[in-house]
């Protein structure tokens, strides 16, 4: 328990140092921020090109009509996993390290989500038609198809990014309550607004513990679900690299592997940021780094049992994508991927990369690489040696591609740093919750 | 139109263990109207004041069941209402349609659970109380609804628990 709650020992401390990340911001915040809202800008500045001149800009050509922004549509997915997991299914099992980095996770996984729903918007080109995709009858009353997969993504996307806001909200209401209490002058009012009028009573937490549970317990099949469901957008086709029974739990083990990725990204220089080494310590990093390292070891098992498949199915359209992945005009982005993923996390069975903040940002940073890479791989390389040869292209981003992939690290950034510092990113009511109150006598 | 002031003592904790004493003196004085603030949910105090679990999950419950059919409701009656036959296959089929039915079950749950733990919260609290904003910090809080003819014996049963500080709201 000493671990979880290294130096804030009583409730009062909680309570003073995760308000205090509330507090006028300083310049290198100001700098992430700035950075973010430019490259957020860039990628507004390309939305408003492709609305005006066309996906053709984007580099869309028979065969690879899937690239840079599905690619990018399942990265953020994928980015959204770690959150949920770490908030619901690690409360199911009362893993105490998940209490102070939850929170930071969850608003990721929203933001991500957020970010994730905006490709399938940018890619269909006609965007604003977008609402076709919601299930009502067409100009002939023909229902959507709900035997297709991407229709089904819509729900589990939708319902995914409902669900996990919900669970951030109500997990924030206490710690704005308790922010609401420190404030003074109009903050006050803003976070008594957003406080939903709590005060801690035990009728407030009798049913509020209970209904957290249920959340929790709603979310969990949710989390592993979400990206099964993304996995079928490819795996219900036939086409060669896609048509595998193994994707749902490939796609949900690549997922957490990204997400907690990018919770690594995003951690280790907000902590220092907002002044919070003593609450998100070596301990959770510790933690997070077993997380990585089991999803990244189930990783190695499906990209070699993909590779497997393929020469034991005898089928040579799959035998020829996979021998292309490797060997192809594109061998190095699947090697990239291989390399990074596979290969990279196993360097977390050592506890000194595992306690070592600088090794783990930059291993980070490779997981990133490589978890886009991945579905680079997966959806562009499958698409471009489809059946027949003659058609075989090499996919190339072009600028289109690259401008929105930018903006949605600065859309992403934008909302993640002002999060953190308008919420209490660190989760002040269930640290409290573990630190045992004062008894009489002076016993704890 | 402003919520009028409950009138009662309030009285402030640092120990754990005095609040629940408290709170046990209390209910031998057959107070049950007592409000108990705290900064985090706490065993002890749950215990002390006789908690039962949250009907909550009824409407968990509920919500969930109502999500499920109107998946597979809304899929099954979406194809009937313009039959499409495509290769022999059926019209309605369920395997895809359980994928749906499952995301409503989630996303009607959630929504109920809150609606319902929104729903509880407000029926058993009670507007207008007493509180101290160090009750969301390191204290522990009572609240005892007293007239001015009660204040002086409850105020004094509860220093006597360990209260720390207690007043009396007009």
């Amino acid at each position: 328990m000493a671990a979880t709650v290294h130096h804030a020992q009583t409730h009062a401390d909680v309570t003073r140092d995760v308000v205090a990340t509330l507090g006028t911001p300083g310049r290198g915040y100001n700098l992430m921020l700035a950075a973010a809202v430019s490259a957020f800008l860039i990628g507004a500045g390309t939305f408003v090109m492709l609305l005006k001149d066309g996906l053709g800009l984007a580099g869309y050509s028979p065969p690879v009509m899937w690239s840079v922004y599905i690619t990018t549509f399942v990265f953020w997915v994928g980015i959204g996993h770690a959150g949920t997991l770490i908030s619901a299914i690690l409360f199911l099992f009362r893993s105490p390290w998940r209490t102070a980095v939850y929170r930071a996770t969850e608003a990721m996984t929203v933001f991500a989500v957020m970010t994730a729903g905006l490709f399938p918007i940018i890619h269909i080109g006609r965007q604003w038609f977008f609402y076709w995709l919601l299930p009502y009858p067409n100009s002939r009353w023909l229902w959507p198809n709900f035997k297709s997969p991407l229709i089904w993504d819509v729900f589990a996307i939708s319902t995914y990014l409902t669900v996990s806001t919900t669970f951030l909200v109500v997990g924030l209401v206490p710690d704005v309550g308790a922010a609401r209490d420190k404030m003074t002058g109009w903050r006050k009012q803003v976070y008594s607004m957003f406080a939903f009028g709590w005060k801690g009573t035990q009728h407030q937490w009798r049913h509020y513990t209970r209904a957290y549970l249920y959340l929790a317990a709603l979310a969990t099949p949710l989390v592993l679900s979400v990206h099964s469901v993304v996995s079928w957008d490819f795996a219900m086709s036939i086409v060669p690299g896609w048509h595998g029974t193994i994707f749902a739990p490939y796609f949900v083990a690549g997922a957490i592997y990204s997400g907690v990725g990018m919770v690594l990204t995003l951690l280790i220089p907000l902590r220092k940021a907002l002044k919070l080494e003593h609450m998100i310590t070596e301990y959770h990093f510790d933690n997070l780094c077993k997380l990585t390292l089991l999803t990244g070891s189930i990783l190695f098992y499906a990209y070699a049992m993909e590779y497997f498949v393929a020469w034991y199915s005898g089928n040579t359209f799959e035998q020829t994508t996979f021998w292309r992945r490797a060997f192809g005009p594109q061998w190095w982005a699947g090697w990239t991927m291989i390399i990074c993923n596979a290969f990279v996390s196993q360097l977390f069975w050592f506890r000194k990369v595992r306690t070592n903040l600088t090794a783990l940002f930059v291993i980070s940073i490779f997981i990133n690489i490589g978890m886009w890479f991945e579905r680079w791989v997966i959806i562009a390389s499958s698409m471009a040696n489809d059946f027949d040869p003659w058609a075989w292209q090499v996919p190339v981003p072009t600028w289109a591609d690259w401008g929105i992939l930018l903006g949605s690290f600065g859309w992403f950034g934008m909302y993640f740093l002002l999060f953190a510092r308008t919420f209490p990113v660190v989760a002040i009511q269930e640290i409290k919750e573990m630190i045992p109150m004062p008894r009489k006598g002076g016993a704890h | 139109m402003p919520t009028r002031k409950v009138p009662g003592v309030l009285a402030s904790f640092v120990h754990i263990d005095a609040a629940c004493d408290a709170i046990r003196s209390l209910q031998g004085k057959g107070r049950r109207d007592f409000t108990v603030y705290s900064a985090a949910p706490n065993h002890e105090i749950e215990e002390a004041l006789g908690i039962t679990n949250s009907p909550v999950r009824l409407f968990t419950l509920f919500g969930g069941l109502i999500g499920c059919a109107a998946g597979f409701g809304m899929t099954i009656w979406m194809s009937r209402d313009w039959p499409l036959l495509v290769g022999g296959k059926p019209i309605a089929p369920i395997p895809p349609y359980v994928v749906m039915a499952f995301e409503l079950t989630v996303l009607i749950g959630a929504f109920s659970t809150v609606a319902g733990m929104m729903f509880l919260a407000m029926r058993d609290g009670t507007p207008g109380l007493a509180y101290d904003p160090a009750f969301s910090d390191d204290r522990i809080g009572i609240f005892v609804p007293a007239g001015a003819d009660q204040a002086g014996t409850l105020a004094e049963l509860l220093r006597s628990a360990g209260a720390t500080e207690v007043r009396h709201d007009a």
